[in-house]
């Protein structure tokens, strides 16, 4: 179906279409919990369907969003029937779009993945799976705080359940501390939440926005603190340096789709904090215009270190993978920090890339890891020092040298091919390598950072130290990056190593090879995109709209005037 | 009776968190409960006017409808939602702490021995 066909499908189904990215995996969900175990076919086959439906409702919300030029007819929907600041509400821009498209398709790759064999390695993998995706959805769509913690918790209790998954020490160890960091994130997010509606006397994004430049005086210094309290909640859900010990032992426990999965979980955590931040603390919020940027930028600068030196020091792969979400994490926040159009819409290009890639990366790991300890049971759970493992080591047999007789002429299996060459995607889109589009996002940051005000009109203004140091990481996390990863692709491809072939099921490959498959479409396509992210990061540094729309979305006339009693004036 | 609230807050919260650093899987959930209260009370306390003493957010028939002449019911229905959430997740917390004893046979929040050791005298 073209672009024309998604948009016509759109248009006669907006507004209700909006709700549909909540309801399908809700009902779904509902759906698969009157199922008794047994089915697990059919409750793939739903899972498949429901998500697979998911993707196209969201591909028609995309084409409807980049298709209504002005953002004035941004999409509301008011599930209560009630004015803005009184009611619900459900706000769809460019950036909840672009996010529910990016969602839907990682979890379609993870869903097929997991098919092979990971969801029957415990109850109610894809009940939690669909309620996981329910909840991604609402934090996108959401245009209030309190339904923002809603929909917060319903994504964190599914991946609680999730990471579980499978069960074992090592997740139930790993599960504990990220459920005990996530329940005191949500104290703060509600501390930080009533803090607002205490000063304000509103909990709708937008008319926070509209409340927060006439803030009195005495209490913008309580303002401050509640964002404050508010952004570090969502700083450990980005897993910001130093809230973010628990990513790596959590992700790298988790099953592989779900850790596939995972690598969307800390772009909520962005995405919350690219929305508030721009909407409620924008040039336009008077004394309290971008707060907390420069604490956002350094966090995420250490985060970059953190996550490429981490990604350097670790040998499993699932905890480079789980190191390369930090350091996507930490590029993103270090770039929102600045407060730049032009920066916002090169990291909006960078996000899902990065996104794909990790995920991917997640996937691979897994078969990697099941190719290394083929026949053998893995005992990676009872592990003191995963870091540091004798046996991850390469032995005296192994040979690392190119230059060796016996590695010439030897046949490369088909599926060990594959591996190798999506591993190698993997790399140069993590690093930041061309031709592909890490490469081409790293680029548009990095323009942007030289470029602040576009090419003509900043030819006099230099970067500054903060541009400057964002340039030098950048470069350096994705050498790192480049390192690592080329260190483990060597060991497990090129050395030479007693083990069987690699079987490799078409459901397996299928998943890894689609997100990759995005990755070069975003490349070959980068213009198109570029020009959607630019017209969203407009948007986002242009809160007025947002914040009209959603203010004046009237609702609907009751269908019986006569019959209904009128309120009180 | 705000310096009572704040003052219960204050220490609830300071439990909560002392509690929430020891290095036990019960002082954990003791100190995430504690907190949960504190926040709860916290949320309570955050209505338009302050706290609103003998006040209810029941429409009532006589008394005109401003929020001079009420609880602001807002806060009320967050606490609420807060509450049911908090208990729920509390509840999922201590699965997985019954898991993670019966798999370790520790209730050291790392599930190693010798450390509970070194840190619990």
């Amino acid at each position: 179906m073209n672009a024309a066909a998604w948009l016509d499908a759109a248009g006669r189904l907006m507004p209700h279409l909006m709700l549909a990215p909540i309801a399908l995996p809700l009902l779904t969900a509902a759906l698969m919990l009157l199922l008794r175990e047994e089915h697990q076919r059919t409750k793939l086959a739903l899972n498949l369907l429901s998500t697979l439906a998911g993707l196209g409702v969201a591909l028609a919300l995309l084409a409807w969003s980049a298709h209504t030029g002005q953002a004035s007819t941004l999409g509301v929907y008011l599930p209560g029937n009630w004015p803005a600041p009184f009611g619900i509400v459900l706000a769809l821009d460019r950036l909840a779009a672009l996010m529910l498209v990016l969602t839907s398709f990682v979890a379609l790759a993870s869903i097929v993945f997991a098919a092979s064999r990971w969801h029957r390695a415990g109850v109610h993998f894809h009940v939690l799976f669909q309620f996981q995706l329910m909840g991604l959805a609402g934090a996108f769509l959401t245009a209030d705080l309190f339904n923002l913690f809603v929909f917060f918790e319903i994504l964190l209790a599914a991946s609680y359940g999730l990471l579980l998954h499978g069960s074992g020490r090592a997740r139930v160890q790993a599960g504990l501390h990220y459920i005990a960091i996530n329940l005191a994130a949500s104290s703060l997010f509600l501390i930080g939440v009533s803090m607002l509606y205490g000063i304000t006397g509103t909990l709708n994004m937008a008319d926070l926005a509209r409340a927060i430049p006439g803030v009195a005086e005495g209490d913008r210094g309580l303002l401050h603190a509640a964002a404050g309290i508010l952004g570090t909640a969502f700083l450990i859900k980005a897993a910001v340096w130093p809230l973010n010990f628990w990513l790596v032992p959590a992700y790298s426990a988790a099953t592989a789709p779900v850790g596939a999965l995972f690598a969307l979980m800390t772009k909520v955590g962005v995405y919350a904090l690219l929305r508030l931040w721009t909407l409620l603390f924008g040039s336009g919020a008077g004394d309290s215009a971008l707060l907390g940027g420069t604490w956002l930028m350094v966090g995420g600068m250490l985060t970059m270190v953190f996550g490429a030196i981490g990604m350097l020091g670790s040998q499993r792969t699932t905890h480079q993978a789980g190191y390369a979400a930090v350091l996507s994490s930490g590029t993103l926040l270090a770039a929102a920090g600045f407060g730049q159009a032009g920066l916002t819409a090169a990291l909006l290009y960078y996000l899902p890339s990065s996104t794909l890639a990790v995920a991917a990366l997640f996937l691979l790991a897994d078969l990697i890891e099941r190719w290394r300890n083929d026949g053998t049971r893995t005992d990676a759970d009872d592990e003191d020092a995963p870091f540091l493992s004798a046996e991850l080591l390469p032995g005296p047999g192994v040979n690392l040298d190119d230059a060796e007789e016996v590695l010439i002429g030897r046949v490369i299996p088909a599926a060990a091919a594959f591996l190798g060459l999506a591993f190698l995607v993997c790399t140069l889109v993590i690093a930041g390598l061309p031709p592909l589009s890490g490469f081409v996002g790293k680029v548009a940051m990095l323009w942007a950072v030289l470029h602040p005000l576009g090419l003509g009109a900043s030819a006099d203004m230099p970067p500054g130290a903060a541009g400057w140091t964002l340039l030098a990481l950048m470069l350096g996390t994705g050498l790192l990056a480049l390192i690592a990863l080329t260190r483990t692709g060597m060991r497990h491809f090129w050395a030479a190593q007693d083990r069987a072939a690699l079987r490799l099921r078409v459901v397996e490959g299928l998943p890894i090879a689609a997100l990759l498959a995005a990755c070069v479409w975003l490349t070959v396509q980068a213009g198109p995109v570029m020009a959607f992210t630019e017209a969203t990061a407009r948007a986002l540094h242009t809160p007025e709209v947002y914040v009209r729309a959603v203010m004046e979305a009237a609702p609907l006339a009751s269908p019986a005037p006569a019959a209904t009693p009128q309120e009180a004036p | 009776m705000e310096i009572v609230l704040a003052l219960a807050i204050g220490v609830l919260t300071g439990s909560g968190v002392w509690l929430l650093l020891r290095p036990r899987t019960f002082q954990i959930i003791m100190g995430l409960s504690l907190l949960s209260y504190a926040v709860n009370l916290f949320i309570f306390s955050m209505g338009r006017l302050g706290l609103q003493l003998g006040k209810v957010p029941v429409l009532a028939p006589h008394a005109p409808q401003d929020l001079q002449h009420y609880a602001d019911p807002l806060p009320q229905a967050l606490v609420l939602t807060a509450i049911v959430i908090g208990f729920a997740m509390t509840a999922l917390f201590l699965v997985v702490l019954l898991a993670s004893r019966g798999m370790s046979g520790t209730d050291h929040v790392d599930g190693s021995h010798s450390r509970d050791r070194q840190e619990m005298p």
